[in-house]
């Protein structure tokens, strides 16, 4: 589609929505539709015609609006009215109330400190657009960016830009997003792949999804970018097939992007030529880390490979590679159209830009949000979180999921960034928070992450594939009130050979949560391990009678 | 065919003033010179893959290790292969694969020619400090002439990579993650009724353990004889 074609088609479908007095949104992301917001959307259109309002009013799914334990949800665009736990049976009532006042009853809180707190980068259009239509994404201001870097930039120039922006990857770790760029970009070798990762895995992390589901052109779009910088012609996104709906979302929107040519050949106009296929996941997490994936994508099995050679020298099929996550690739449209100094200029000093995180746990808001770095874990928590139901005390909260770390309470006024969050021995990781009250025993928390790594292991190397597993043991006999301080400096010993020694980063942050809550809740341990009693309660640890003579 | 003559870089390994060309490994040129690194999936011949961890090296100016199968060599680079740190790893490493199988050396028909065993013994390891996780595991014997024990298994992979890269008949393959993986022929059927497997023994003669062994060895008697493969690599190399 070329610059002219676009303008008119955008001035088409605004004429089109414009025809319209009231836009009502339903959230028809995974979260709400498992609390079947696909029926209230159906409801609400039954109810709009059988008021004979179908000229007036339009019905249109929409993606992820961040409340998503308060789901249903629906919004009412004009007077940014948003309505929560909405019932099929609430329709006729909120169709009646669009020119009135908005129904009390369901009335969620849309000027709360959740929204207001929130900078929206990422998720701008999520909850706002339909992801089934290129049109609507389009018309807010969708494939711009990519028009003008193809048709006013050389790559060298957006390369520039991303790297002012100061955007590092989303995935976890952090690489600087621009470095990797023109790393990928100088590679020699031809053809290059840009390759999106989507294998979001770890344990109550849903951001990936989220974007996928509810703006998927955007990822598109970034990738696209991504392929003109580094000089790629094809790329792939890998998504875990456990996500049906955003695997739906993606391919229906990589078959409109084709269809304008904001894919495929000739795109916008100019010579560039890129195309996108999907693979899927196969269930394994380590799938997540970018030599497995590559693997994975290769049809071999997901197993890593040591590094060097980097992907960006020797990747796919042995070709320079560009691998980044869903939520860097849904930063890249915003940099090049507003500019890399823009993204700069938020943030702090080494961290730039937002963060979407993934709030769960024992907080009242259990949502998905997007907040600017170096905001603090106090102001997330009980600002936009809510803060922790039941009157309960907050005791730790968990970031980077199992390759992470559980911050104490007093660290609760630290600045959420990278190198904060690794001072404290944890890590951003993709973006999963999960708050702890009392209730959490630690030692518990520990194990269940040590679980998790042991059983997603992938068996390749000998300290992750058999040291997880003795550090499960060892978790487990600690729980069970029957280790000694031996097996305490035993795990120890193991965290210290797992981290150094293991292939790829599994298995290298597999004993993160164990040292992380070792560092900060050691006199839980060792009530365990001495006094065989779990302060919180959660471990089961039965008292052997003592026998006398 | 014209390539460009390899560069050789001059490094430090142990101290000692060593040569390599620049597509090398740190291992490759230590072996040459006699520096003794442990290892127990690399096989000269076959794709390294890096996943023992017994050859993790250190390398001066940085705080990580580096698998000295993989690492190629770098002008100026100062290899240590010997410390206490290393050792200590070395042993772990040993002793977590001990406690993973079911290796009773005294049973064994490979005693005596085992690579994890004598590997143990110059390493000092007298006793294993981890608990012994007893899986539980099967022993296929139904080909003909050979005996895949999984007892004995240590997953170095060895056996798949000299069946798909120098048989070409891909007959091994792993199957499952974690502790749940093991060596598996064709489709996870039973080696005897391979249709791939020619039954050449390659995979017996590189196996490091008593796992893949032939039949009709009692205790302590089999050894393995792992000549053929640098002679049918050098042949390859010479062809090409």
């Amino acid at each position: 589609m070329t610059p002219e074609e676009l303008t008119n088609t955008i001035t088409t479908e605004r004429e089109t929505q414009e025809k319209f007095k009231h836009h009502v949104c339903v959230c028809v992301a995974a979260g709400c539709l498992s609390s079947q917001s696909d029926k209230v959307k159906a409801a609400l259109e039954d109810e709009i015609k059988r008021q004979g309002r179908e000229h007036e009013c339009q019905i249109k799914g929409v993606g992820c609006m961040g409340l998503c334990a308060a789901g249903p949800l629906v919004s009412v665009e004009e007077t940014g009215t948003l309505y929560q736990e909405v019932k099929p049976e609430d329709a006729a009532e909120v169709v009646a109330s669009l020119e009135g006042q908005p129904v009390a009853r369901i009335k969620g809180p849309s000027e709360a400190p959740f929204f207001t707190r929130q900078v929206k980068i990422v998720l701008e259009n999520c909850g706002k657009i339909d992801p089934n239509r290129i049109e609507d994404y389009l018309l807010s201001g969708g494939y711009q960016s990519l028009t003008k870097v193809l048709t006013e930039m050389t790559p060298a120039q957006i390369i520039e830009e991303v790297y002012k922006s100061g955007l590092r990857g989303r995935g976890g770790a952090g690489y600087p997003t621009g470095l990797k760029w023109s790393t990928v970009a100088k590679a020699p070798g031809s053809p290059k792949y840009v390759i999106c990762n989507a294998d979001e895995g770890d344990p109550g992390a849903f951001m990936d999804r989220s974007v996928l589901e509810s703006d998927p052109h955007r990822v598109l779009e970034g990738m696209a970018i991504a392929a003109y910088a580094v000089g790629a012609s094809q790329g792939y996104v890998y998504v875990r097939a456990e996500y049906p709906l955003a695997i739906e979302r993606l391919q229906n929107a990589i078959k409109q992007a084709r269809r304008l040519r904001f894919l495929g050949i000739d795109i916008c106009g100019t010579t560039f030529n890129f195309n996108i296929d999907v693979r899927l996941g196969a269930g394994a997490f380590v799938c997540g880390e970018e030599t497995a994936l590559i693997a994975s994508v290769e049809g071999r099995r997901g197993n890593p490979k040591p590094r060097p050679p980097y992907p960006a020298e020797a990747g796919l099929w042995g070709c320079p590679t560009l691998i980044n996550n869903v939520e860097t690739f849904a930063n890249i449209a915003p940099i090049a159209g507003r500019g890399g100094n823009w993204y700069a200029s938020i943030g702090t000093e080494k961290s730039k830009g937002t963060k979407v995180f993934a709030l769960a746990g024992r907080v009242a808001n259990t949502d998905l949000i997007e907040v600017p770095m170096g905001m603090t874990l106090r102001e997330i928590v009980f600002d936009i979180g809510g803060g922790i139901p039941d009157g309960k005390r907050l005791k730790a909260v968990q970031t980077g999921g199992p390759s992470g770390g559980c911050i104490p309470e007093q660290f609760l006024d630290m600045p959420v960034d990278y190198e904060s969050l690794n001072k404290l021995g944890s890590i951003m990781g993709s973006g999963g928070m999960i708050v702890m009250d009392e209730t959490s025993c630690m030692v518990d928390v520990a194990k269940y992450f040590m679980e998790f790594c042991m059983s997603e292991s992938c068996g390749k190397c000998v300290p992750c594939r058999v040291g997880t597993a003795q550090m499960y043991d060892l978790l487990h006999k600690i729980t069970e009130g029957k280790a000694g301080l031996e097996d305490l400096e035993m795990l120890e010993d193991l965290c210290d050979l797992v981290r150094n020694t293991s292939l790829c980063g599994l298995g290298q942050s597999a004993p993160n949560p164990v040292l992380s809550t070792l560092r900060y809740f050691r006199d839980e341990y060792m009530e365990h391990i001495v006094n065989k009693t779990c302060p919180a309660g959660i471990c089961k640890i039965k008292v052997p009678t003592e026998v006398t003579a | 065919m014209s390539t460009a003559p390899a560069r050789v870089k001059t490094l430090k390994i142990d101290d000692r003033d060593v040569s390599g060309r620049e597509e090398e490994t740190i291992l490759d040129v230590a072996r040459q010179n006699r520096i003794n690194i442990p290892t127990l999936c690399h096989v000269p011949g076959l794709s390294p893959v890096g996943s023992c961890r017994l050859c993790l090296v250190e390398i001066k100016g940085s705080p990580k290790l580096f698998p000295a199968c993989v690492t190629l060599v770098r002008e100026g680079m100062e290899v240590v292969t010997k410390s206490e740190r290393l050792a200590s790893y070395r042993k772990m490493i040993l002793e977590l694969l001990f406690s993973d199988g079911n290796h009773i050396c005294a049973v064994c028909v490979s005693n005596g020619n085992c690579e994890l065993q004598s590997l143990a013994q110059n390493l000092g390891i007298d006793s294993i400090r981890f608990p012994y996780r007893f899986p539980k595991l099967t022993v296929d014997a139904s080909h003909q002439r050979f005996v895949v024990d999984h007892n004995r298994c240590i997953l170095c992979a060895r056996c798949v990579r000299v069946c798909g890269e120098v048989e070409g008949a891909h007959t091994w393959d792993l199957m499952g993650r974690g502790t749940s993986m093991r060596i598996i022929s064709d489709m996870n059927e039973a080696w005897g009724d391979s249709e791939t497997c020619t039954s050449c023994g390659k995979c017996v003669q590189l196996c490091p353990t008593g796992a893949l062994v032939e039949k009709g060895k009692s205790v302590a008697e089999m050894s393995k004889k792992k000549g053929f493969l640098p002679y049918i690599v050098s042949m390859r190399e010479g062809r090409r």
